[in-house]
């Protein structure tokens, strides 16, 4: 119950925050309509919406990441953090107030993506909806790692490494080309971090290739759990160190 | 609802902020903790809520220990910390309800309590507006408001009238002057005027140790000064070397 209590807020707070959450949302639609312009110049099939579409919403989810370190990061530097801490709500309380009102935001990012996807020629059947499912999985690593940004860096300093933290997670997620078109060292590092199989694990189910996408999202959901783990510690040790 | 400290302490590896603190604080009494900063009087307050373990020592709020069941005592007790601390984009109501709800309030009961604490700090005609747009002095009465919303048996007041001009400040007092008696309050300030004017009893706080501690006119009479910032100017004498 505290625990939605604090969601609520929480959602307040993103939502009346409007340029951002709207940048969030509106970013991955402009990119769609430029890649599928770009495609219809191109003479090979890279951009074609069953490809890009699950990319760009995996992209997308790194908003939820600044959304949700932001929020902690300015509670934190606020005193608001410390007079909830000395009410009597738990960790736990804590970390589920942060990444509940973001689900109904990524919930809204995929429906948006997907409709104007489909409007640029993205093909709707069931396996669309399957994605949706899986999406929502994926934006759990990506509220997580914001909730972790926020347990450790101000407000301020979430902004920046946000900035480093979307160019991460863009070109080594494979969104924009093949990883195996760079190849090497490159590849290897992307392969060892979760966004490149967020990816795929979207891809994997717009093509009806369940088994890799149970792969893929394995690795995602072990990188969330691992990831959601340690921001709980370290908010837990900020708590009693605060 | 008394507050007995024994013998509280933190230490920060080779630094004591806290060294050895007893006190006991009556029922209803308003104590104010005086100290320069880093006297170790914050350090106090977040042992007394429950946000900073204490090293060695305990402390007793209405029989409960807050080393051994600080949820327990969380429940009963609220906080105004030094600074403001509201979430600004809520308006005044929301943030009321806010902390009414996490303390375990149903809705209906929160909607009350919050109607109660904007009448009496005067929060009612800017209820509809979001803190982040209310005046400094507004915040910090929001702040305290907000503190207020869960009839809390202690209230730690942590400088709360710092950055307020004079209206707000004496406004404030005010309203701390009708919960005297009522709540347990205890008060940490750097303007002694406002210690005078509203603290039962009084702590001086140096180096982590309380140095001096009793009404106003017992202070000024164990010391022999004609005013509490005499006698805080002595009680806090650094040894010149």
């Amino acid at each position: 119950m505290r625990a939605i209590v604090f969601a609520a807020r929480n959602q307040k707070e993103i939502v009346r925050d409007p340029v951002t959450l709207l940048f969030g949302i509106g970013l991955p639609i402009v990119l769609l309509g430029l890649f599928s312009v770009m495609q219809k110049n191109m003479p090979f099939a890279l951009y074609e919406m069953n490809n890009l579409t699950p990319g760009v919403i995996v992209f997308g989810f790194s908003f939820l990441t600044l959304f949700s370190g932001m929020l902690l990061g300015k509670d934190k530097s606020s005193s608001l953090l410390m007079r909830i801490f000395a009410s009597p709500m738990s960790a736990t309380d804590y970390i589920l107030g942060y990444m509940l009102p973001l689900l109904p935001i990524a919930l809204l990012q995929i429906f948006i993506c997907l409709v104007t996807a489909i409007f640029l020629g993205l093909s709707f059947d069931k396996s669309i909806l399957l994605m949706v499912l899986v999406l929502m999985i994926i934006s759990l690593l990506y509220i997580g790692i914001g909730l972790l940004f926020g347990t450790l860096f101000t407000d301020k300093q979430v902004g920046g490494i946000f900035a480093i933290f979307v160019n991460v997670t863009t070109w080594l997620s494979g969104t924009w080309f093949e990883l195996d078109m760079v190849g090497g060292t490159f590849q290897s590092i992307a392969q060892l971090l979760p966004f490149v199989h967020a990816v795929n694990a979207a891809k994997a189910t717009i093509d009806g290739a369940y088994g890799d996408m149970l792969q893929s999202l394995s690795i995602v959901i072990g990188y969330t759990v691992f990831i959601t783990s340690i921001s709980i510690i370290v908010f837990r040790r900020k708590m009693q160190a605060n | 609802m008394t507050i007995n400290i024994k013998g509280l302490t933190k230490r920060y590896k080779e630094r004591v902020a806290v060294d050895q603190l007893t006190l006991h604080i009556q029922q209803g009494e308003f104590f104010a903790l005086l100290g320069q900063n880093a006297a170790g009087k914050t350090t106090t307050i977040k042992m007394l809520c429950g946000l900073l373990t204490p090293s060695e020592g305990d402390a007793i709020v209405d029989g409960k220990s807050i080393v051994e069941n600080p949820k327990a005592v969380k429940q009963i007790l609220n906080i105004s910390p030094q600074e403001t601390a509201v979430a600004p984009n809520l308006t005044v109501y929301e943030n009321l309800l806010l902390i009414g709800q996490i303390y375990g309030y149903k809705k209906v009961q929160a909607q009350h309590q919050a109607q109660v604490q904007m009448d009496l700090f005067g929060l009612t005609p800017r209820q509809r507006d979001k803190a982040k747009t209310l005046s400094g002095g507004y915040q910090r009465r929001l702040s305290v408001a907000m503190a207020m919303m869960t009839n809390p048996k202690v209230l730690f007041l942590d400088e709360p009238t710092l950055g307020m001009d004079v209206r707000a400040r004496n406004d404030l007092w005010n309203i701390l002057k009708q919960l005297k008696g009522k709540i347990t309050i205890i008060l940490t300030s750097h303007y002694l005027d406002e210690v005078e004017a509203l603290a039962d009893r009084i702590g001086i706080m140096h180096h982590g140790q309380l140095h001096a501690l009793g009404t106003l006119q017992q202070l000024l009479i164990e010391t022999g000064k004609r005013t509490l910032e005499e006698v805080f100017l002595e009680k806090t004498e650094e040894a010149l070397s």
